[in-house]
């Protein structure tokens, strides 16, 4: 059982915050790193990983420093969101290597359990230059996990994924979490985070904007005011109908057509075309106008 | 360790730019033999051929495309997360990439003038080559290494370095010649092998302990970079 934990963490470049005082503990079990992209995940992971130094702040495994600190690579795995792997060698070799560069007492039993894991032992004597994506992740999970480690770190892991090996990349995360590991994973996209019922940290513009359960994140994510912007044949006469439905917050005319701030979602978008057609207006345009996902984040900010 | 050389030499052998370091010592063995094919006096070819190619362009060139093969280009294309992500000590990966650069460059360099001194004056003359370019090839690994990790641009600095420094500021200005392995070369092959062809500019004392300053002076420093290696936070 391992703990990471980040205390009071900035990281600038020059004069740009990247991490901004960010503290967090990580324990035993899956946790997702959420957020934007460019919000600092990966500065994050890096300083976990021991590739960076904090500016200010310190970023400990069980008290011990990850910074210039190669012995918490025996604890410490990590799969980088680059994907460059030795191609030259094939996947039974390359996991090999890593085992012996732990200095593993059986080394190729290590790898052939490894390689089971992420089931890639149908191609793990070609080369990982002829890999497709999804393959090549795999193999990186493997080296990573080969010296089973306490930690596991994985920058954005799910990218060029099929569905199906997203499930079983899930299932593989869910399982060492469930054996004790603590599993730390990033990803920009909410969904692949539903999946992962643990633990989320949410990062937006370096700061640490929300932290806990993923299902009160969820929540809050689900209370917040949807924009829409409606176009119809009579702006005016639909602003005066729509007013008078509950789940409408508030209501700008403009040039242009109406700017309507809805409470709820489902019931908004189901009265909408209810209430158009008794009055009898044409709607030419319905435009969810915030449904970016970082939107969706600097409204976490600031809940 | 030798799981890091293991990769590394297969890392270098598998690149195309491998081969680029075939044409160089063809050339220098291809020039020795048309001279002695025309009885060419080694008076006359000796020195432009041994010096001017051999020692000053096919030594730290190769050992500069082997030097910067071995980590640059992991650093490069980030492969060398893979290495530093295990709990070994900074001075093993170094040293076993020191090894791998130093003992390709060696070999190398080393053969080829060899048989360019044997050419051109006798066995001794070749084998005090062989020798120099042996501790050259350490000297310009040890430093090359080491510009892999300090610059983004190693192979540049490095040409800079083998052209401007050792090639025209060594020709006019004398104080930088105290700092060119190239002298090195020279002064120790001399003074195993006296011909009248190799002109030292620096003293053998001076040759020697420079030599050891910059292979260890140049590894314990790559350690201590390598031990602060940023991994630039790059995000899509």
């Amino acid at each position: 059982m391992s703990v990471v934990q980040l205390e009071n963490v900035s990281r600038w470049y020059g004069n740009v915050v990247a991490v901004n005082d960010i503290s967090m503990t990580l324990e035993p079990g899956v946790t997702g790193l959420l957020g934007p992209n460019g919000a600092g995940k990966t500065t994050v992971l890096h300083m976990m990983a021991g590739f960076l130094a904090p500016s200010k702040g310190s970023v400990t495994i069980d008290n011990a420093p990850t910074w210039r600190n190669p012995g918490i690579y025996r604890t410490l795995g990590l799969v980088a969101e680059r994907e460059a792997v030795h191609g030259f060698l094939t996947a039974y070799e390359f996991v090999l290597a890593c085992a012996k560069m732990q200095k593993l007492p059986d080394p190729a039993a290590a790898t052939r359990r490894a390689l089971e894991l992420v089931e890639m032992t149908s191609a793990q004597d070609r080369r990982i230059g002829t890999f497709s994506k999804g393959m090549r992740q795999r193999t990186r999970v493997a080296a990573s996990l080969v010296h089973e480690p306490q930690v596991l770190l994985l920058d954005e892991p799910f990218n060029g994924m099929d569905p199906r090996q997203r499930v079983h990349m899930m299932e593989l995360l869910h399982r060492l979490g469930d054996e004790g590991h603590t599993i730390l994973f990033s990803s920009h996209i909410l969904e692949e985070v539903e999946q992962l019922s643990g633990l989320v940290q949410v990062i937006v513009a370096g700061r640490l904007a929300a932290s806990g359960d993923y299902r009160r994140i969820r929540r809050l994510m689900t209370n917040r005011p949807h924009v829409f912007a409606v176009q119809s044949s009579d702006d005016r006469r639909l602003a005066v109908a729509l007013i008078g439905e509950k789940s409408v917050s508030g209501i700008e005319v403009e040039e242009t057509g109406l700017t309507v701030r809805a409470a709820d979602y489902g019931s908004f978008t189901r009265a909408l075309p209810r209430i158009a057609l008794g009055e009898g207006i044409r709607l030419r345009k319905v435009l969810p106008s915030d449904e970016s996902l970082e939107s969706v984040f600097s409204y976490l900010l600031e809940a | 360790m030798s799981t890091v050389a293991y990769i590394t030499a297969r890392g270098l052998f598998g690149r195309r730019r491998v081969l680029l370091l075939l044409p160089l010592p063809l050339l220098l063995v291809g020039l020795a033999l048309i001279c002695k094919a025309y009885d060419v006096s080694p008076d006359q070819w000796g020195q432009p051929v041994v010096v001017g190619l051999g020692l000053a362009v096919v030594l730290p060139v190769i050992s500069l495309i082997v030097g910067t093969g071995v980590l640059g280009s992991e650093v490069d294309d980030g492969t060398i997360v893979h290495i530093l992500t295990k709990p070994l000590p900074r001075r093993d990966i170094i040293l076993a990439k020191l090894l791998v650069a130093a003992g390709v460059s060696a070999v190398t360099a080393a053969v080829p003038l060899f048989v360019v001194g044997a050419l051109a004056n006798s066995v001794r003359f070749g084998l005090a080559l062989a020798v120099g370019a042996v501790a050259g090839a350490i000297a310009y690994s040890a430093l090359f290494l080491l510009l892999s990790l300090v610059s983004r641009r190693p192979v540049l600095l490095g040409l800079a370095y083998i052209l401007v420094w050792e090639g025209l500021l060594g020709r006019f200005v004398s104080g930088t010649r105290v700092l060119s392995i190239e002298q090195y070369v020279i002064t120790i092959a001399d003074k195993i092998a006296p011909t009248g062809m190799l002109d030292g500019k620096v003293s053998v004392p001076v040759a020697i302990v420079m030599t050891v300053i910059f292979a260890l002076g140049g590894t314990i420093y790559a350690i201590n970079r390598l031990g602060s290696f940023s991994v630039a936070g790059e995000t899509s």
